[in-house]
Protein backbone atom coordinates (compact mmCIF):
# COMPACT_ATOMS: atom_id res chain seq x y z
CA UNK A 1 0.00 0.00 0.00
CA UNK A 2 1.54 3.65 -0.57
CA UNK A 3 1.91 5.39 2.15
CA UNK A 4 2.66 9.49 2.42
CA UNK A 5 4.73 10.53 5.08
CA UNK A 6 3.84 14.14 6.63
CA UNK A 7 4.61 16.46 9.17
CA UNK A 8 0.38 17.76 9.25
CA UNK A 9 -2.50 15.70 7.04
CA UNK A 10 -5.38 18.16 6.70
CA UNK A 11 -8.52 16.61 6.11
CA UNK A 12 -11.10 18.75 4.20
CA UNK A 13 -9.96 21.92 1.18
CA UNK A 14 -12.76 24.20 2.53
CA UNK A 15 -11.79 27.48 4.46
CA UNK A 16 -10.85 25.94 7.62
CA UNK A 17 -8.48 23.52 5.93
CA UNK A 18 -6.73 25.88 3.70
CA UNK A 19 -6.18 28.21 6.57
CA UNK A 20 -4.81 25.91 8.66
CA UNK A 21 -2.97 23.86 5.84
CA UNK A 22 -1.31 27.80 4.99
CA UNK A 23 -0.30 28.40 8.69
CA UNK A 24 0.88 24.78 8.76
CA UNK A 25 3.12 25.28 5.64
CA UNK A 26 4.32 28.87 6.71
CA UNK A 27 5.30 27.26 9.46
CA UNK A 28 8.04 25.31 7.60
CA UNK A 29 5.87 22.07 8.59
CA UNK A 30 5.13 19.73 5.69
CA UNK A 31 2.01 19.69 5.35
CA UNK A 32 -0.51 17.39 3.04
CA UNK A 33 -3.78 18.79 2.85
CA UNK A 34 -6.58 16.15 1.07
CA UNK A 35 -9.48 17.08 -0.89
CA UNK A 36 -12.76 14.45 -1.28
CA UNK A 37 -14.52 15.85 -3.69
CA UNK A 38 -12.92 16.57 -7.28
CA UNK A 39 -13.55 20.84 -7.34
CA UNK A 40 -12.45 22.96 -4.47
CA UNK A 41 -15.29 24.95 -3.51
CA UNK A 42 -17.87 23.22 -5.66
CA UNK A 43 -20.43 21.93 -4.75
CA UNK A 44 -22.13 24.77 -3.09
CA UNK A 45 -23.46 24.27 0.51
CA UNK A 46 -23.23 27.68 1.69
CA UNK A 47 -25.74 30.78 1.76
CA UNK A 48 -22.25 32.71 0.76
CA UNK A 49 -22.94 35.92 2.92
CA UNK A 50 -19.98 37.01 5.24
CA UNK A 51 -19.17 40.11 6.98
CA UNK A 52 -15.80 42.33 6.27
CA UNK A 53 -14.68 42.98 9.51
CA UNK A 54 -12.74 39.56 10.09
CA UNK A 55 -11.16 39.37 6.82
CA UNK A 56 -8.09 41.24 7.80
CA UNK A 57 -7.75 39.84 11.01
CA UNK A 58 -6.71 36.44 9.17
CA UNK A 59 -4.90 37.97 6.79
CA UNK A 60 -7.20 37.86 3.90
CA UNK A 61 -6.89 40.24 1.06
CA UNK A 62 -10.46 41.35 -0.15
CA UNK A 63 -10.39 40.47 -3.45
CA UNK A 64 -12.90 41.02 -6.77
CA UNK A 65 -12.49 37.87 -8.09
CA UNK A 66 -14.33 36.28 -5.35
CA UNK A 67 -16.45 38.85 -3.55
CA UNK A 68 -19.96 38.87 -5.72
CA UNK A 69 -21.71 41.53 -4.32
CA UNK A 70 -21.31 44.21 -1.36
CA UNK A 71 -23.83 44.81 0.43
CA UNK A 72 -24.99 48.08 1.86
CA UNK A 73 -27.21 46.75 4.54
CA UNK A 74 -29.69 43.99 5.90
CA UNK A 75 -33.75 43.89 6.32
CA UNK A 76 -34.81 41.58 8.97
CA UNK A 77 -38.64 40.96 8.69
CA UNK A 78 -41.31 39.49 10.83
CA UNK A 79 -44.03 37.08 9.54
CA UNK A 80 -46.64 39.68 9.01
CA UNK A 81 -44.08 41.51 7.12
CA UNK A 82 -42.83 44.29 9.69
CA UNK A 83 -39.49 45.19 8.26
CA UNK A 84 -36.29 46.71 9.97
CA UNK A 85 -34.09 48.03 7.57
CA UNK A 86 -30.31 48.52 8.09
CA UNK A 87 -28.61 51.34 6.06
CA UNK A 88 -25.38 51.88 4.69
CA UNK A 89 -24.45 53.73 8.04
CA UNK A 90 -26.03 50.98 10.42
CA UNK A 91 -24.77 47.96 8.06
CA UNK A 92 -22.56 46.69 10.97
CA UNK A 93 -20.57 43.76 11.21
CA UNK A 94 -23.57 40.77 10.51
CA UNK A 95 -24.12 42.39 6.61
CA UNK A 96 -21.22 42.97 4.31
CA UNK A 97 -20.13 40.57 1.20
CA UNK A 98 -21.86 38.12 -0.83
CA UNK A 99 -19.50 35.85 -1.83
CA UNK A 100 -18.54 33.20 -4.71
CA UNK A 101 -17.56 30.77 -2.46
CA UNK A 102 -16.46 28.51 -5.24
CA UNK A 103 -13.66 31.09 -6.01
CA UNK A 104 -12.79 32.41 -2.43
CA UNK A 105 -12.09 28.57 -1.72
CA UNK A 106 -9.95 28.22 -4.70
CA UNK A 107 -8.26 31.07 -3.60
CA UNK A 108 -7.57 29.65 0.20
CA UNK A 109 -6.71 26.58 -1.49
CA UNK A 110 -4.03 28.35 -3.35
CA UNK A 111 -2.52 30.50 -0.77
CA UNK A 112 -1.94 27.34 1.30
CA UNK A 113 0.08 25.96 -2.01
CA UNK A 114 1.48 29.25 -1.84
CA UNK A 115 3.02 28.83 1.42
CA UNK A 116 4.44 25.27 0.64
CA UNK A 117 1.25 23.21 1.28
CA UNK A 118 0.83 19.89 -0.88
CA UNK A 119 -2.80 19.12 -1.89
CA UNK A 120 -4.67 15.68 -3.25
CA UNK A 121 -7.90 15.82 -4.61
CA UNK A 122 -10.04 13.10 -4.80
CA UNK A 123 -9.13 11.66 -1.77
CA UNK A 124 -10.82 11.04 0.87
CA UNK A 125 -10.43 9.48 5.00
CA UNK A 126 -11.97 6.72 5.89
CA UNK A 127 -10.26 6.33 9.07
CA UNK A 128 -7.61 7.27 11.56
CA UNK A 129 -4.81 5.10 12.07
CA UNK A 130 -3.56 3.87 15.61
CA UNK A 131 -0.27 2.68 16.88
CA UNK A 132 0.07 1.38 20.37
CA UNK A 133 -2.94 3.75 21.30
CA UNK A 134 -1.43 6.82 19.46
CA UNK A 135 -2.90 8.29 16.32
CA UNK A 136 -0.36 8.26 13.86
CA UNK A 137 -2.25 9.40 10.94
CA UNK A 138 -5.26 8.71 8.05
CA UNK A 139 -6.44 6.21 6.25
CA UNK A 140 -7.47 7.22 3.08
CA UNK A 141 -8.38 6.49 -0.50
CA UNK A 142 -7.51 8.18 -3.23
CA UNK A 143 -8.68 8.26 -6.85
CA UNK A 144 -9.80 4.35 -5.40
CA UNK A 145 -6.54 3.57 -4.39
CA UNK A 146 -6.32 2.73 -0.45
CA UNK A 147 -3.22 4.55 1.09
CA UNK A 148 -1.98 5.86 4.35
CA UNK A 149 -0.54 9.42 5.28
CA UNK A 150 1.38 9.24 8.07
CA UNK A 151 1.54 12.60 10.36
CA UNK A 152 2.22 13.86 13.27
CA UNK A 153 -0.83 15.70 13.52
CA UNK A 154 -4.05 15.23 11.85
CA UNK A 155 -6.03 18.21 11.15
CA UNK A 156 -9.75 17.03 11.39
CA UNK A 157 -11.89 20.02 8.73
CA UNK A 158 -14.12 17.89 7.23
CA UNK A 159 -16.80 19.90 8.07
CA UNK A 160 -20.23 19.94 9.27
CA UNK A 161 -19.77 15.67 8.40
CA UNK A 162 -16.93 15.57 11.02
CA UNK A 163 -16.29 12.06 10.92
CA UNK A 164 -12.66 12.03 11.64
CA UNK A 165 -12.83 13.52 15.13
CA UNK A 166 -15.66 11.04 16.01
CA UNK A 167 -12.70 8.09 14.87
CA UNK A 168 -10.42 9.62 16.62
CA UNK A 169 -12.37 9.81 19.28
CA UNK A 170 -14.19 12.88 20.17
CA UNK A 171 -17.41 13.15 20.55
CA UNK A 172 -18.84 15.29 17.59
CA UNK A 173 -22.31 14.44 18.07
CA UNK A 174 -25.47 16.56 17.86
CA UNK A 175 -28.66 17.36 20.18
CA UNK A 176 -30.89 17.66 17.43
CA UNK A 177 -31.99 21.28 18.72
CA UNK A 178 -28.66 22.14 17.77
CA UNK A 179 -28.81 20.76 14.40
CA UNK A 180 -30.59 23.16 11.55
CA UNK A 181 -31.79 21.46 7.97
CA UNK A 182 -31.16 23.63 5.38
CA UNK A 183 -32.07 24.00 1.71
CA UNK A 184 -31.06 26.70 -0.94
CA UNK A 185 -32.29 27.76 -4.49
CA UNK A 186 -30.10 30.10 -6.47
CA UNK A 187 -32.85 32.11 -8.04
CA UNK A 188 -31.95 33.77 -11.51
CA UNK A 189 -34.67 36.52 -12.54
CA UNK A 190 -35.88 37.75 -9.34
CA UNK A 191 -36.83 41.30 -8.17
CA UNK A 192 -35.07 40.84 -4.91
CA UNK A 193 -33.15 44.38 -3.69
CA UNK A 194 -29.57 43.54 -4.84
CA UNK A 195 -28.48 45.65 -2.29
CA UNK A 196 -29.39 43.90 1.54
CA UNK A 197 -29.42 41.16 2.60
CA UNK A 198 -32.72 39.89 3.98
CA UNK A 199 -33.56 37.49 7.51
CA UNK A 200 -37.02 36.34 7.52
CA UNK A 201 -37.57 34.93 10.55
CA UNK A 202 -40.70 33.21 12.44
CA UNK A 203 -42.07 29.86 13.21
CA UNK A 204 -44.81 30.36 10.24
CA UNK A 205 -41.65 31.11 7.77
CA UNK A 206 -38.57 28.58 9.53
CA UNK A 207 -39.49 26.75 12.26
CA UNK A 208 -36.52 27.80 14.64
CA UNK A 209 -34.31 29.02 11.85
CA UNK A 210 -34.58 31.68 9.38
CA UNK A 211 -35.35 32.06 5.51
CA UNK A 212 -32.68 34.39 3.61
CA UNK A 213 -32.34 35.88 0.27
CA UNK A 214 -28.45 36.92 -0.31
CA UNK A 215 -28.17 38.68 -3.46
CA UNK A 216 -25.50 38.43 -6.04
CA UNK A 217 -26.43 40.89 -8.37
CA UNK A 218 -28.50 40.62 -11.81
CA UNK A 219 -31.34 39.72 -10.69
CA UNK A 220 -29.34 36.71 -9.17
CA UNK A 221 -29.81 35.55 -5.18
CA UNK A 222 -29.49 32.77 -3.28
CA UNK A 223 -32.69 32.21 -1.15
CA UNK A 224 -32.46 29.52 1.53
CA UNK A 225 -33.67 28.24 5.04
CA UNK A 226 -33.15 26.97 7.80
CA UNK A 227 -35.12 24.60 9.94
CA UNK A 228 -34.43 23.85 13.81
CA UNK A 229 -33.92 19.63 14.22
CA UNK A 230 -36.56 19.84 17.18
CA UNK A 231 -39.11 21.10 14.26
CA UNK A 232 -38.41 19.41 11.06
CA UNK A 233 -40.30 16.78 9.14
CA UNK A 234 -38.84 15.04 6.59
CA UNK A 235 -38.24 16.92 3.33
CA UNK A 236 -39.97 19.99 5.60
CA UNK A 237 -37.24 22.48 4.31
CA UNK A 238 -38.65 22.52 0.37
CA UNK A 239 -41.90 22.21 1.26
CA UNK A 240 -41.40 25.86 3.39
CA UNK A 241 -39.23 27.20 0.97
CA UNK A 242 -40.96 26.14 -1.87
CA UNK A 243 -44.05 27.80 -0.67
CA UNK A 244 -42.11 31.21 0.43
CA UNK A 245 -41.05 31.32 -3.14
CA UNK A 246 -44.41 30.77 -5.12
CA UNK A 247 -46.36 33.41 -3.10
CA UNK A 248 -43.22 36.00 -3.46
CA UNK A 249 -44.30 38.13 -5.82
CA UNK A 250 -40.60 39.13 -6.30
CA UNK A 251 -40.22 35.49 -7.86
CA UNK A 252 -42.73 35.38 -9.80
CA UNK A 253 -40.43 35.21 -13.05
CA UNK A 254 -37.98 33.33 -11.61
CA UNK A 255 -36.31 30.37 -11.58
CA UNK A 256 -33.82 28.43 -9.93
CA UNK A 257 -30.37 27.40 -11.64
CA UNK A 258 -28.84 25.40 -8.69
CA UNK A 259 -29.93 23.22 -5.71
CA UNK A 260 -28.14 23.03 -2.62
CA UNK A 261 -28.63 20.93 0.70
CA UNK A 262 -26.67 21.60 3.61
CA UNK A 263 -27.05 21.24 6.88
CA UNK A 264 -25.52 23.73 9.98
CA UNK A 265 -25.00 22.77 14.06
CA UNK A 266 -25.88 25.39 16.01
CA UNK A 267 -24.53 24.56 19.90
CA UNK A 268 -21.98 26.95 21.44
CA UNK A 269 -18.62 24.83 19.96
CA UNK A 270 -17.30 21.45 21.08
CA UNK A 271 -16.17 21.08 24.79
CA UNK A 272 -12.56 20.41 23.76
CA UNK A 273 -11.50 20.69 19.81
CA UNK A 274 -8.18 18.94 20.31
CA UNK A 275 -6.98 15.67 21.83
CA UNK A 276 -3.52 13.54 21.37
CA UNK A 277 -2.35 14.49 17.73
CA UNK A 278 -5.90 16.03 16.30
CA UNK A 279 -7.06 19.60 16.08
CA UNK A 280 -10.19 19.90 14.64
CA UNK A 281 -10.95 23.54 13.44
CA UNK A 282 -14.47 25.44 11.72
CA UNK A 283 -17.62 23.47 11.26
CA UNK A 284 -15.79 20.19 12.01
CA UNK A 285 -15.31 21.26 15.67
CA UNK A 286 -18.76 22.65 15.57
CA UNK A 287 -17.81 26.22 15.96
CA UNK A 288 -20.52 28.08 14.17
CA UNK A 289 -22.57 31.10 15.33
CA UNK A 290 -25.84 29.32 16.32
CA UNK A 291 -27.95 32.70 15.09
CA UNK A 292 -26.62 33.51 11.88
CA UNK A 293 -25.40 29.57 11.03
CA UNK A 294 -22.55 31.46 9.68
CA UNK A 295 -19.15 29.73 9.82
CA UNK A 296 -16.83 31.07 7.06
CA UNK A 297 -15.30 33.57 9.30
CA UNK A 298 -15.30 31.26 12.40
CA UNK A 299 -13.63 27.96 9.84
CA UNK A 300 -10.79 31.09 8.97
CA UNK A 301 -9.86 31.88 12.36
CA UNK A 302 -9.63 28.23 14.03
CA UNK A 303 -7.69 26.99 10.58
CA UNK A 304 -5.52 29.48 11.83
CA UNK A 305 -5.13 29.28 14.98
CA UNK A 306 -4.62 25.53 14.76
CA UNK A 307 -1.55 26.12 11.96
CA UNK A 308 -0.12 28.98 14.40
CA UNK A 309 0.00 26.43 17.30
CA UNK A 310 1.29 23.56 15.48
CA UNK A 311 4.08 25.78 14.11
CA UNK A 312 5.28 26.32 18.11
CA UNK A 313 4.22 22.57 18.48
CA UNK A 314 6.77 21.40 15.81
CA UNK A 315 9.82 23.24 17.55
CA UNK A 316 9.18 20.98 20.52
CA UNK A 317 8.46 18.12 18.88
CA UNK A 318 5.42 17.64 21.15
CA UNK A 319 1.62 17.49 19.43
CA UNK A 320 0.46 15.84 22.46
CA UNK A 321 -3.34 17.19 23.95
CA UNK A 322 -1.59 19.57 26.37
CA UNK A 323 1.04 20.85 23.52
CA UNK A 324 -2.42 21.64 21.69
CA UNK A 325 -4.46 23.54 24.32
CA UNK A 326 -2.93 26.95 23.31
CA UNK A 327 -5.23 26.08 20.09
CA UNK A 328 -8.23 25.31 22.63
CA UNK A 329 -7.53 28.46 24.64
CA UNK A 330 -7.18 30.92 21.48
CA UNK A 331 -10.70 30.21 19.92
CA UNK A 332 -12.11 30.34 23.62
CA UNK A 333 -10.67 33.40 24.38
CA UNK A 334 -12.12 34.58 20.79
CA UNK A 335 -15.03 33.64 20.57
CA UNK A 336 -16.80 31.21 23.07
CA UNK A 337 -18.44 34.02 24.92
CA UNK A 338 -20.71 34.92 21.92
CA UNK A 339 -21.16 31.67 20.42
CA UNK A 340 -22.84 31.07 23.85
CA UNK A 341 -24.66 34.00 24.09
CA UNK A 342 -26.05 33.52 20.13
CA UNK A 343 -26.20 29.72 21.66
CA UNK A 344 -28.60 31.06 24.23
CA UNK A 345 -30.62 33.38 22.46
CA UNK A 346 -31.47 31.55 19.46
CA UNK A 347 -33.00 28.66 22.11
CA UNK A 348 -35.24 31.44 23.32
CA UNK A 349 -35.91 32.89 20.02
CA UNK A 350 -37.15 29.55 18.69
CA UNK A 351 -39.73 28.78 21.54
CA UNK A 352 -41.06 32.38 20.40
CA UNK A 353 -44.54 32.35 18.14
CA UNK A 354 -45.00 34.32 14.90
CA UNK A 355 -47.22 37.20 17.15
CA UNK A 356 -44.62 38.06 19.69
CA UNK A 357 -41.67 37.86 16.40
CA UNK A 358 -43.94 40.53 15.16
CA UNK A 359 -44.31 42.81 17.95
CA UNK A 360 -40.17 42.02 18.35
CA UNK A 361 -39.39 43.58 15.25
CA UNK A 362 -41.67 46.34 15.33
CA UNK A 363 -40.12 47.17 18.39
CA UNK A 364 -36.15 47.10 16.92
CA UNK A 365 -37.77 49.11 13.71
CA UNK A 366 -38.10 51.97 16.19
CA UNK A 367 -35.21 51.96 18.15
CA UNK A 368 -32.09 53.78 17.47
CA UNK A 369 -29.41 51.07 16.55
CA UNK A 370 -25.91 52.61 15.76
CA UNK A 371 -24.71 49.48 14.26
CA UNK A 372 -26.67 46.16 13.08
CA UNK A 373 -25.11 43.06 14.46
CA UNK A 374 -26.51 40.41 16.61
CA UNK A 375 -25.07 42.12 19.61
CA UNK A 376 -26.84 45.37 19.35
CA UNK A 377 -29.96 43.60 18.10
CA UNK A 378 -30.21 41.46 21.63
CA UNK A 379 -29.41 44.98 23.55
CA UNK A 380 -32.55 46.19 22.16
CA UNK A 381 -34.59 42.80 22.92
CA UNK A 382 -32.81 42.82 26.40
CA UNK A 383 -34.51 46.05 27.00
CA UNK A 384 -37.92 45.76 26.04
CA UNK A 385 -38.33 42.01 25.84
CA UNK A 386 -36.21 41.12 29.05
CA UNK A 387 -37.90 37.56 29.41
CA UNK A 388 -36.04 36.48 25.92
CA UNK A 389 -32.88 36.88 27.45
CA UNK A 390 -33.03 35.85 31.06
CA UNK A 391 -30.40 33.75 32.11
CA UNK A 392 -28.27 35.33 30.27
CA UNK A 393 -28.50 38.99 30.37
CA UNK A 394 -24.99 39.66 31.89
CA UNK A 395 -23.53 38.68 28.36
CA UNK A 396 -25.26 41.22 26.95
CA UNK B 1 -40.08 -8.74 14.49
CA UNK B 2 -40.55 -6.15 11.81
CA UNK B 3 -36.84 -5.08 10.51
CA UNK B 4 -36.45 -1.82 8.93
CA UNK B 5 -34.22 -1.15 6.50
CA UNK B 6 -32.90 2.66 5.20
CA UNK B 7 -33.97 3.36 1.60
CA UNK B 8 -32.24 6.57 -0.29
CA UNK B 9 -33.78 7.63 -3.18
CA UNK B 10 -30.78 8.38 -5.13
CA UNK B 11 -33.32 10.68 -7.34
CA UNK B 12 -34.07 13.45 -4.57
CA UNK B 13 -30.67 12.96 -2.94
CA UNK B 14 -28.27 16.55 -3.16
CA UNK B 15 -25.03 14.35 -1.36
CA UNK B 16 -25.09 17.48 0.86
CA UNK B 17 -23.99 15.41 3.63
CA UNK B 18 -26.61 16.68 6.18
CA UNK B 19 -27.18 13.21 7.64
CA UNK B 20 -23.81 11.84 7.77
CA UNK B 21 -23.09 14.86 10.28
CA UNK B 22 -26.40 14.24 12.00
CA UNK B 23 -26.21 10.85 12.52
CA UNK B 24 -25.69 10.26 16.46
CA UNK B 25 -23.44 6.44 15.84
CA UNK B 26 -21.95 7.73 12.86
CA UNK B 27 -22.94 4.99 10.46
CA UNK B 28 -23.69 7.06 7.29
CA UNK B 29 -20.83 7.86 4.69
CA UNK B 30 -20.74 9.78 2.04
CA UNK B 31 -18.00 9.09 -0.79
CA UNK B 32 -18.77 12.34 -3.24
CA UNK B 33 -21.83 10.75 -4.12
CA UNK B 34 -22.42 7.75 -2.74
CA UNK B 35 -24.56 7.73 0.17
CA UNK B 36 -23.51 4.13 2.88
CA UNK B 37 -24.83 2.94 5.47
CA UNK B 38 -23.29 0.77 8.16
CA UNK B 39 -24.43 -2.09 10.66
CA UNK B 40 -24.05 0.50 13.51
CA UNK B 41 -27.28 2.23 11.71
CA UNK B 42 -29.68 1.48 14.81
CA UNK B 43 -32.57 2.62 12.39
CA UNK B 44 -33.41 5.88 14.91
CA UNK B 45 -34.81 7.75 12.08
CA UNK B 46 -33.33 10.93 12.35
CA UNK B 47 -31.71 11.24 9.13
CA UNK B 48 -35.30 10.77 7.88
CA UNK B 49 -36.76 13.47 9.58
CA UNK B 50 -33.89 15.78 8.97
CA UNK B 51 -33.74 15.21 5.41
CA UNK B 52 -34.38 18.31 3.19
CA UNK B 53 -35.76 16.79 0.25
CA UNK B 54 -37.38 13.46 1.75
CA UNK B 55 -34.58 11.68 0.15
CA UNK B 56 -34.42 9.01 3.17
CA UNK B 57 -37.10 6.68 4.41
CA UNK B 58 -37.19 3.54 6.32
CA UNK B 59 -39.23 0.70 4.79
CA UNK B 60 -40.10 -2.69 6.46
CA UNK B 61 -38.46 -5.79 5.06
CA UNK B 62 -38.02 -9.08 5.78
Amino acid sequence: MRTIECDVVVVGAGPGGSMAAKYCAQGGLDTVMIEKKHEIGAPLRCAEGVSKKWLAEVGIEPDPVWIRADMVGAVIKSPSGYAFKLDESKAGSEVGYVLERHLFDKALARDAVKAGARIMMRTYCTDVIREAGKLVGIRAKSMGEPMEIRAKCIVAADGFESQVGRWAGIDTKLALNDLCSCLQYRMVNCDADMEYCEFIIGRSVAPGGYLWIFPKGGGIANVGIGIMGTMAKSGEAKTYLDKFISDDPRFKKSQAVETVGGFVSTCPGLDCAVDDNIILVGDAARIIDPITGGGICHACRTGMYAGQVLTECAKKGDFSKGALMPYEKMWRDRMEDKLYRNWMAKERLAELDDETIDELVRLISTSDIKEVNVYNLLKVIKEKFPKVVEGFEDLI
Amino acid sequence: MKVFHMIVDVDRCLHCGGCVGSCPVNAIFLNDFILEFSDRCNRCGRCVKLCPVQALSLEAGA
